[in-house]
């Protein structure tokens, strides 16, 4: 089967999409099935966070394929998940109509806020679906396009590329706190009402919804995977590993490198606008750097050039977010902090490769040759 | 420009100053009592006649009475006629207040602005002479070239010709306003603008064509002006910016190091600065003297103990790099959040810096933009000299061009590593300074400059100073210029998108290094 042939010597990918199935069987069951009231349901909140942990999933999914496989370190892939998202949104925003505040058919509540008297041009086709989801793949996709097309045919490479990642979703924030720009500014869009006809409130549309987050994520984990298994995965890590070399030998290094990134801008994307009907918001705090950066460090410590530890590590960080920045919120950016010193000193490979290296008994050899050096 | 009422005021005060014997009813000459007896008359007419008569004696205490008579202070006694000036409340039923009307007001107002025309302090002449300007009529015209004639100050002699040039506006002759019209052109003083926008419309076609030309001129004059103006608020930007970034430029430029914690340096630095003050209350024009070696001591402490527990470990792999120095943003931002507040911390400014420097009506320069710019160059000059002509300075460039030869030619590396991490986190210890003067004092205060430090770094060319100081200044510039029509936030947009056309165009940087240094 073709499954089974992407994931043949993938044995973290193989437990991870099994755990990943079991999850999507057993939450709707536990939520809609069991009658509320039993210790065994699950409240329709807690399916709604896990549905945003596999949309970070995702994203953290198509850093990693940059970052690990290609050598691309983006801090500003947040951009593409945030552009995604506002296309989810502006459809959203659409599908109100004439619910909204001030109850104008046509236009969103914030454009009538600014006395603004039609729908600007980019908001047009918002209101089809078909046209708003093709919207959450080509924008970002385009604008990691013509970026990387210029970046890397110029050979941008490295601490360089990282930092006008970052200014470009810097620049992005600063445009969509605009209010000119027509995004709904400081606020962004929120207030959504319902989906193709299905109301957000609904727990059978969270769950469908949680659901093709999951779908979302062991698809795109299956696209990555077969991407890097094929020949131009080889030739991807290659250019990771010896551009120069790469290209000595023939290859056109910028397109592999434009194309492997177009795709990973394309998963935020997705990842973006399953992310925007759960969370009931998308606003331009989306883009701050310190978003994207965040995004880095779930997969550092999930573990690089892993696919799997960037699913485990971006669940796991933002577990421990929810769950700290409940009970002590103070502490939570010091551990933020430490993980990040702690995990690129000590743990270079990540959980992964910690893991790895237990089970082939060579992590306490490494440890003492380190001691040594 | 003076308001007229400020004017009046200081005018009072210097004549109270002058007029020290104290004014008693029976000493009033005999011009007072002429004019007493006018003022009894309770008639405007008459008690502009009054004031004639008062302006045209050569009395040196008539000015109070004018001015007692335009604060509404002038009273007169019923009975015996006597002017009095009333102290407040002192006012009994056998006084009289003499009344005045606006036009009365205005016209004792031109009275009082003559007389002090040729009073001996020139101050109060140049007062006065400014003062006259919004006043003039074509009648002063011969009193004023009389005076320009006697006057020795060049600066009332300026005023002087001024006024009038903006008497002669009025003439009766074609001639003379033409001449006069000639004579301001390009002069910024604002009555003058609004004078002459009214001329536009003048009956004669000749002088409006003239005043129409030499506004023009004039608007051009202020349009320059206006553009010095950007370029300086650029230049003051841009200072901003090279201070932010030239610690950048030795830790990412010299060394390789990409800190995400720059940021938090210089904030340290801003909040060093709000400690000193706190310390020494009494003295806060002296804090900042206190504070920028105590902010270079406590970011280049900090930057040494970032660099010998975190980055030695993580040379060479400078991605890594980045992703721990922003845990370490994180964390000192959290720690100064936690220890001293998750609030703006107020910082004062000392009274050196407040003010401006005033060139002309339409241009001056703020000192604290003033000294930004200097401190600036200072800093600049003072990192230039460090790394060019000491010992420290060829060390860090001879380890940073080839670490191995200058370890084998004895160069204690990891020192230098770290004493140059600390030189550059002391000097953005100093930036915070100088910032700590200009923005709010924040624990967000580094996140918003380190971004901005990156691109000047990186368009500037990394590894060299110079770059800096002309990728921040320009970068400064082009902001402020893109300002006024593009607004702030999109012209910060525009300048981000630019440096990301530019670094792919040049990729590394306006000047970039040459020779073996520069591969990577």
């Amino acid at each position: 089967m073709f499954i089974t042939r992407i994931l043949q010597n993938d044995r973290g990918g193989q437990i991870m999409l099994a755990v990943l199935a079991l999850v999507l069987v057993l939450v709707p069951v536990l939520n809609l099935l069991v009658p509320e009231g039993s210790f065994l349901h699950m409240p329709t909140y807690l399916v709604t966070l896990l549905g945003k942990y596999l949309t970070y999933a995702l994203l953290a999914v198509a850093v990693d394929l940059v970052w690990g496989y290609l050598g691309i370190l983006s801090l500003g892939h947040g951009a593409f998940f945030a552009l995604g998202g506002y296309a989810m949104g502006m459809y959203l925003m659409r599908q109100i109509g004439d619910r909204g505040v001030y109850g104008n058919p046509e236009l969103p509540d914030f454009m009538v806020f600014l006395s603004w008297k039609e729908l600007p041009w980019f908001w047009q086709g918002f209101d089809m679906f078909w046209f708003a989801m093709l919207m959450v793949l080509l924008v970002p996709g385009l604008l990691a396009f013509v970026f990387g097309w210029l970046a890397f045919r110029s050979r941008v490479t490295g601490v360089y590329l990282s930092i006008i990642t970052q200014a470009l979703t810097y620049a992005l924030m600063l445009a969509f706190f605009r209010n000119e720009m027509g995004f709904g500014g400081n606020n962004g869009l929120t207030d959504f009402k319902d989906i193709l006809g299905f109301s957000l409130q609904a727990d059978g549309t969270r769950v469908t919804l949680f659901v093709l987050s999951g779908l979302a994520l062991a698809g795109g984990y299956l696209l990555c995977r077969y991407i890097i298994n094929s020949k131009l995965g080889r030739v991807v890590v290659a250019i990771r590993d010896a551009e120069s070399r790469t290209r000595f030998v023939g290859y056109r290094v910028e397109h592999y490198k434009v194309w492997v990134f177009t795709v990973s801008a394309m998963l935020a994307g997705i990842a973006g606008a399953l992310y925007v009907p759960q969370v009931g918001i998308i606003n331009p705090g989306e883009f701050s750097p310190l978003n994207s950066i965040e995004i880095v460090i779930w997969v550092a410590i999930g573990g690089r050039a892993t696919l799997y530890g960037a699913v485990l590590g971006a669940i796991l960080v933002n577990y421990a977010k929810t769950v700290f920045t409940g009970l002590m919120p103070e502490s939570w950016i010091f551990m933020l902090g430490a993980l990040f010193v702690l995990v690129t000193l000590y743990l270079p490979q990540g959980l992964a490769g910690l893991v790895k290296n237990l089970k082939e008994n060579r992590w306490l050899q490494n440890f003492s040759r380190r001691a040594q050096a | 420009m003076l308001k007229t009422y400020d004017f009046t005021h200081l005018l009072l005060l210097s004549v109270l100053l002058w007029l020290c014997p104290p004014l008693h009813a029976e000493q009033q000459s005999a011009t007072l009592t002429q004019a007493a007896t006018l003022f009894q008359a309770a008639d405007f007419n008459k008690t502009r006649e009054a004031v004639d008569l008062l302006a045209a004696s050569s009395d040196a205490d008539v000015v109070t009475y004018l001015q007692a008579l335009l604060d509404g202070k002038l009273y007169q006694d019923k009975v015996q006629g006597t002017l009095v000036i009333a102290k407040d409340g002192n006012t009994g039923d056998e006084l009289r207040k003499i009344p005045t009307n606006n036009s009365l007001r205005k016209y004792v107002r031109g009275a009082i602005g003559q007389l002090s025309l040729s009073h001996p302090d020139a101050a109060v002449r140049l007062k006065s002479a400014n003062g006259l300007l919004e006043t003039v009529t074509p009648e002063m015209a011969e009193q004023l070239r009389g005076l320009l004639d006697k006057e020795t100050d060049p600066a009332v002699k300026e005023a002087l010709s001024l006024g009038l040039a903006m008497a002669d506006l009025n003439a009766a002759d074609k001639a003379v306003r033409l001449t006069a019209i000639e004579s301001l052109a390009g002069n910024l003083h604002p009555g003058v603008r609004n004078r002459l926008t009214t001329m536009t419309t003048d009956s004669d076609a000749e002088v409006a064509k003239a005043a129409q030309a030499a506004l023009k001129t004039i608007e051009d004059t202020a349009a320059l002006y206006g553009h010095v103006e950007t370029l300086f608020f650029g230049l003051s930007l841009g200072s901003v910016l090279v201070l932010a970034a030239i610690g950048l430029a030795i830790t990412f430029g010299v060394m390789g190091v990409i800190n995400m914690a720059h940021g938090e340096l210089i904030m340290l630095g801003a909040y060093t600065t709000y400690i000193v003050q706190q310390l020494m209350p009494n003295f806060i024009d002296y804090s900042l003297f206190v504070a920028v070696p105590a902010a270079f001591i406590v970011s280049g402490a900090m930057g040494i103990l970032i660099e010998r527990t975190v980055i030695r470990h993580l040379y060479g792999r400078p991605l890594e790099t980045l992703l721990a120095t922003f845990g370490i943003s994180l964390i000192l931002q959290q720690l100064v959040r936690t220890v001293i507040s998750p609030q703006n911390v107020p910082v004062s400014n000392p009274s050196w810096m407040s003010g401006s420097l005033e060139i002309n009506s339409v241009l001056s320069l703020t000192y604290n933009r003033l000294y930004i710019v200097l401190f600036c160059l200072m800093v600049f000059a003072l990192l230039y000299f460090v790394l060019r002509k000491t010992n420290l300075g060829l060390q860090v460039r001879a380890v940073s061009q080839n670490r191995a030869m200058a370890r084998a030619m004895g160069v204690r590396s990891a020192r230098v590593d770290a004493l140059t991490f600390g030189l550059g986190s002391g000097i953005a210890g100093v930036a915070g300074v100088a910032l700590s003067q200009l923005t709010n004092v924040g624990p967000n205060l580094g996140q918003a400059y380190i971004i901005d430090s990156f691109m000047v770094v990186v368009f500037g060319g990394v590894g060299n100073l110079w770059g800096t100081l002309v990728a921040g200044l320009s970068l400064g510039v082009v902001n402020k210029v893109l300002e006024p029509w593009a607004g702030a936030v999109l012209a910060k947009i525009l300048v981000l998108v630019f440096i990301i056309l530019f670094i792919q165009k040049r990729p590394r940087g306006l000047f970039p290094q040459k020779g073996r240094a520069a591969g990577d």
